[in-house]
């Protein structure tokens, strides 16, 4: 086993993604640059990769999520941008964790339709949100007297 | 401000909603920053080593198998700084081996029994869902301590 020293300590990198019909992830890039003051800004195709110190990332995000509040979306990262263990420059396919993103990004149109919706809807209106269908369970003690029945 | 776990822990949506409402998102990242940054022997690509599933024991038995027990001492710690949990049940990429659904039962199981506030919800299929589920998680930060109610 080899000795294991690690990059980028205390930083953090987090994920923004666009998905707006007024801003693409290249429009996204060049305003972080404008303001990114020595932070790591990483394009993909769904957004930025912001890496720095934790203030210095929150300030930038802040900036950019107020150009198109409902359609930015922020998220944490773990692995620092072009991380050899999950950089798919180096694993080949796509990257460990790409299809999580891909599955909610397919929803994230609704979210911002909501988060849209927010301001003009009253306080004491109770939302109805989906949710998980209960199933009836099998009670215990009948579970129990079929055993008996078979058993007699 | 609260401390929320959210479940999938690795969502896009709940991490973002959870922040955007003034609270702090628990999300597996944190954990994998906090290992991936801390030196050690190399472990690729996460970093867990043999010590893991022992420190796991703080939540899950002995007997559990040791897949388990290395994912619970990722997630154990976010489950015992959470002060309320958002969960969006039959999520498709929470789905994974037999040591992930394990997981996911147990973390669903200890969320349940620390008697927390928990908001269940599935993801929305169209906008009128959407318009719902984003009010609803609006509402249930709000309620929080350090929330805007």
């Amino acid at each position: 086993m080899k000795a294991y020293t690690p990059l980028l300590t205390g930083t953090v990198t987090k994920y923004v993604f666009v998905e707006s019909p007024e801003m693409t992830p290249s429009d996204l890039a060049i305003r972080a640059y404008e303001i990114s003051q020595g932070v790591m800004i990483k394009e993909t195709c769904f957004g930025l990769q912001v890496t720095g110190r934790e203030e210095d990332v929150n300030r930038i995000i802040d900036s950019l999520r107020a150009l198109d509040p409902t359609h930015i979306f922020v998220k944490d990262r773990g692995f620092p941008p072009g991380d050899p263990r999950r950089c798919r420059a180096n694993l080949g396919g796509a990257r460990p964790g790409y299809f999580g993103h891909e599955f909610e990004m397919g929803l994230v149109r609704f979210i911002s339709r909501g988060l849209s919706a927010l301001p003009s809807r009253r306080p004491d209106d109770m939302p109805r949100p989906p949710v998980p269908e209960k199933r009836e369970r099998l009670d215990a003690a009948r579970l129990k007297e079929i055993i008996g029945s078979q058993e007699s | 401000m609260a401390n929320v776990f959210i479940f999938p822990t690795t969502s896009l949506i709940l991490s973002d909603l959870v922040a955007r409402f003034g609270h702090t998102p628990l999300s597996a990242a944190m954990q994998i920053r906090e290992i991936v940054q801390t030196p050690g022997l190399e472990s690729p690509p996460l970093q867990i080593t043999p010590e893991d599933p022992k420190k796991g024991l703080r939540w899950a038995a002995v007997e559990v198998p040791a897949g388990v027990r290395g994912r619970m001492s990722l997630y154990g710690p976010l489950l015992d700084r959470a002060e309320a949990a958002i969960i969006v049940n039959n999520a498709d990429f929470s789905f994974g081996c037999m040591g992930c659904a394990r997981t996911n039962e147990l973390l669903m199981f200890l969320i349940r029994k620390k008697g927390i506030p928990v908001l269940d919800l599935e993801y929305p299929a169209n906008e009128e869902e959407g318009v719902e589920f984003v009010a609803a998680i609006k509402r249930f930060l709000d309620s929080l301590p350090g929330g805007r109610a």
